[in-house]
C-alpha cells in the first residue's frame, strides 16, 4: 500500500514536469510574443516604438533566445519559488497572482461543495422515488442547469437584482470598503457573505450533472441483491437505502474530486468577468492576450499542479473508503 | 388441532402480480400452501414460474411495481403470555414496525447469490451485527460476541478474525454459511432459503444442505427451500409443493411427490432427472416447450401447450382447480376429475 502511495506521488511529480512544458509550449504557440502584443497596444493610443526599442525589450525579457532555453531558465526560477516577472504589469507575478489564487480556491471549493450539498440529496430523493412530479420537476431543471451557460446566468441574476431588488453591490466577492483592505475576520466574513451567488452560478452546471449521475448510479444500486438482504433483515427502507445503496453510490464521486477543480475554475472565466470575481480566471484570459509569458505560465501550472493534487487525494480517499481496492492492493503487494 | 399440528405459516390463495405498461405479469396467481412447525417444505418449479415471488411477498418486500393483490399470508406468532395468534401479513403496511419486527425476527430469509447478497462496502461482521441488534437488545459488544459465536455454530474456521473481512475476501461457500448465520441471528421461526446452493459447486452444496438440516435438528425452525433441482427437495423436503406459472399445480408428502407423482408436469420435472441408472449415451428426458411468455398465459390449464396428457376441448377451456386425491395428495388437473368421491 505505501508502495502505491509512491508510486502515485512520483507519477504526479512526473505529470507536473510534463504539464509545465506544455503550459509554456502552448502559451509560444500564437504568432508573436509579448513584444509584438506590446507594441500592438501602444500603436492604437498613438505612440510608435523603434525597431531597437523593440529587441531592446525583447532581450530584456529574454525573449530573443531559443525556447528551450526559455523554458529551463523559467523552470529553474519557478523550481526557487520565483514565478518571474508579470511583464505587463512590471510586478512579480507572485505579487500579482497573491490574493486571486486564494480567492479562487475559496470560490472554486465554495462552488464543489455547494455542489455536493444540493446535488447529491437531489438524486438521491429523484432516484428513490423515480418517475414521481418530484424527480420530473428536478430533472427538467437539470436539463435547463446543464443548458444555460453560467455567464448567461450570471448576466440575469446581475440584471434582476438590479432592476428589481435595486441592489447595487451585487457582483465582487467584497463590499466596496473591504476592497482595499488586508485579511482580516471582518473580511473573511464580508466575503462568507458574498460567496454564495457566484458559488451556485458556477456550480449550477456541475450540479445538474451530479444529479443525473447520483441518480442513474443509486437506481443501478437499488436493484442489487444486497438491498434485498438489508430488508429482509428487517430494516426500514430508509435505513436500508441510506446505509447500503447510497454509500455504493458515492463511492464513484471520491474519484472525481481531482478533475472537478479545473473544470469549475475553467468555467468561472467569463462568470468572474460578468461578476467581477477576483479570481485568477480573468487574469489568465487578459494574460493570454498579452501573451504575458510568466504570467499565463504560472497560472496555467499552478492549476495543472492543483489538478494533480486533486487526483492524489482523490486516489487516497478512495483507498480509504473502497476497500475492495485496499484489499485488492494487500493481495499484490 | 392442538397447537403442535397447527400450520406456522399458512398462505391461501396469494396472489402477487406485477402491472407495468406492456402489461400484467402475474407472477402469483392463487398459490396456496400450509407449512407446519419443524418442517422443511420445498417449493419447486423452472425459473420464472413464481417461487420467489412467493418468498418475497411472504416477507412482503416484493419489488415495485409488484403487488399482493389477493389473498391471505397467515402466520402464527406466540404472544407474551405464551398463547399464540395469527397475523394477516398481508393487512401490515411493508414498512411498518410490526412488519419489520417480523422480517428477520420471525422470518429470515437466505438468498441464492451469495456475492451480491453482501454490501462490499461493510464487513461481514458489520452486516450481522447489524442484524442482530435489529432484534435483540445488546450492546455493541455483546452482539459482535453473538455474531463470533453464529459464525461459529455455522462451521466458520477462526470466526473472530473472518468478522472483519468483506464478503469479497470470503469463498462461496464461506459466504454462503455468513448469510445463513445472519439469517439465524435473531432466532427466526421460519428461515427461507432462496434456492441456497445454485450457486455453489457441487460439494459445497452438500455442505450447505447439511448445515441447513443440522442447524434445523437443533433449532427446530422450519424451513421454505425454494430450488429448481428435484435433487436437494427430495434430499430436504419433508412436503413438496410444484408451481407452474404462479400456480400451485401439485402438492404432498416428498414421498408421494418422488414415488406417486400426479400432475403430469411433476411426472415430467421427475424424468428430467438425471439418473446413475440410465443407459449410457441416452438423452436426458426434457420438458417439450418452454415457459409461456408472461403476458400471454395460454387459456385453460396454463399447463396444456406443453402436456403429453393434453385433453382437447377441455384443457384449453376450462381452468382446473386443486383438488384432494387422497389424504396426503393435492393436485389440479382434470386427469383425476372423474374420481369416484
Amino acid at each position: 500500500m505505501v508502495n502505491y502511495i509512491i508510486r502515485r506521488f512520483l507519477a504526479g511529480i512526473l505529470t507536473i514536469w510534463a504539464a509545465s512544458i506544455i503550459s509554456f509550449v502552448v502559451i509560444q504557440l500564437p504568432p508573436g510574443d509579448y513584444v509584438t502584443a506590446y507594441i500592438a497596444n501602444l500603436q492604437s493610443t498613438g505612440t510608435v516604438l523603434s525597431r531597437e526599442e523593440a529587441d531592446a525589450l525583447r532581450i530584456q525579457y529574454g525573449l530573443d533566445q531559443p525556447i528551450y532555453v526559455q523554458y529551463v531558465k523559467w523552470a529553474g526560477l519557478m523550481l526557487r519559488g520565483n514565478f518571474g516577472m508579470a511583464m505587463e504589469y512590471n510586478r512579480p507575478v507572485r505579487e500579482v497572482i497573491g490574493d486571486r489564487m486564494t480567492t479562487t480556491i475559496i470560490v472554486s471549493v465554495a462552488a464543489i461543495i455547494l455542489i455536493w450539498a444540493l446535488a447529491l440529496p437531489i438524486g438521491i430523493y429523484s432516484a428513490v422515488r423515480q418517475y414521481s412530479i418530484g424527480d420530473y420537476f428536478f430533472t427538467f431543471l437539470g436539463f435547463i442547469g446543464i443548458a444555460v451557460p453560467n455567464f448567461m446566468l450570471a448576466l440575469i441574476v446581475l440584471y434582476a437584482s438590479f432592476k428589481y431588488f435595486n441592489v447595487q453591490n451585487i457582483g465582487g466577492l467584497f463590499s466596496p470598503e473591504y476592497l482595499q483592505q488586508s485579511w482580516s475576520w471582518a473580511k473573511a466574513w464580508d466575503m462568507a457573505k458574498h460567496l454564495p451567488l457566484p458559488a451556485f452560478i458556477l456550480g449550477l452546471a456541475g450540479m445538474a450533472e451530479v444529479v443525473r449521475i447520483m441518480r442513474a448510479n443509486l437506481l443501478d444500486e437499488l436493484r442489487k441483491p444486497y438491498v434485498v438482504t438489508a430488508q429482509a433483515k428487517g430494516l426500514s427502507r430508509n435505513r436500508v437505502i441510506m446505509k447500503y445503496p447510497v454509500r455504493a453510490a458515492m463511492n464513484p464521486f471520491a474519484s472525481t474530486i481531482g478533475y472537478l477543480f479545473p473544470f469549475v475554475v475553467s468555467g468561472s472565466i467569463i462568470v468572474s468577468l460578468v461578476l467581477s470575481l477576483p479570481t485568477v480566471g480573468p487574469m489568465l484570459f487578459k494574460a493570454l492576450v498579452a501573451q504575458d509569458l510568466f504570467l499565463a505560465g504560472t497560472i496555467l501550472l499552478l492549476l495543472s499542479i492543483l489538478t494533480v493534487v486533486g487526483t492524489f487525494v482523490s486516489d487516497l480517499i478512495l483507498m480509504w473508503i473502497d476497500p475492495r481496492i485496499r484489499h485488492g492492493m494487500e493481495g499484490q503487494s | 388441532m392442538s397447537q403442535q399440528n397447527a400450520p406456522i405459516l399458512s398462505v391461501e390463495n396469494l396472489h402477487t402480480y406485477f402491472r407495468q405498461d406492456e402489461g400484467v405479469v402475474r407472477a402469483v396467481e392463487g398459490a396456496s400452501f400450509d407449512l407446519y412447525p419443524g418442517q422443511t417444505l420445498g417449493i419447486v418449479g423452472e425459473s420464472g414460474c413464481g417461487k420467489s415471488v412467493t418468498a418475497r411477498s411472504i416477507l412482503r418486500i416484493v419489488e415495485e411495481p409488484g403487488k399482493i393483490e389477493q389473498g391471505n399470508i397467515w402466520l402464527r406468532t406466540s404472544g407474551s403470555n405464551g398463547s399464540s395468534q395469527r397475523v394477516d401479513l398481508t393487512t401490515l403496511d411493508a414498512d411498518s414496525q410490526a412488519m419489520r419486527d417480523i422480517r428477520g425476527g420471525e422470518i429470515a430469509l437466505i438468498f441464492q447469490e451469495p456475492m451480491t447478497s453482501f454490501s462490499a462496502f461493510h464487513t461481514v461482521g458489520n452486516q450481522i451485527i447489524e442484524a442482530i441488534r435489529l432484534h435483540q437488545k445488546l450492546s455493541p459488544k455483546e452482539a459482535r460476541e453473538k455474531a463470533i459465536d453464529l459464525l461459529r455454530q455455522v462451521g466458520i474456521p477462526k470466526p473472530e478474525r473472518r468478522i472483519d473481512e468483506y464478503a469479497f475476501q470470503l469463498s462461496g461457500g464461506l459466504r454462503q454459511r455468513v448469510m445463513i448465520a445472519m439469517a439465524l441471528s435473531s432466532d427466526p421461526k421460519i428461515l427461507i432459503a432462496d434456492e441456497p446452493t445454485t450457486a455453489l459447486d457441487v460439494t459445497t452444496q452438500a455442505q450447505i444442505l447439511d448445515l441447513l438440516r443440522q442447524l434445523q435438528e437443533e433449532k427446530g425452525v422450519s424451513i421454505i427451500l425454494i430450488t429448481h433441482d428435484m435433487g436437494v427437495i427430495a434430499e430436504m423436503a419433508d412436503a413438496v409443493v410444484v408451481m407452474y406459472l404462479g400456480q400451485v399445480v401439485e402438492e404432498g408428502p416428498v414421498d408421494d411427490i418422488f414415488h406417486n407423482p400426479k400432475h403430469p408436469y411433476t411426472r415430467s420435472l421427475l424424468k428430467s432427472i438425471p439418473s446413475i441408472l440410465a443407459k449410457p449415451r441416452t438423452k436426458l428426458a426434457t420438458i417439450t416447450g418452454s415457459i409461456p411468455h408472461p403476458y400471454n398465459r395460454p387459456a385453460g390449464c396454463s399447463f396444456h401447450p406443453r402436456c403429453p396428457d393434453f385433453m382437447p376441448g377441455r384443457c384449453d377451456v376450462a381452468e382446473p382447480k386443486l383438488q384432494k386425491l387422497n389424504e396426503r395428495q393435492v393436485v389440479s388437473c382434470f386427469l383425476y376429475d372423474n374420481l369416484p368421491e
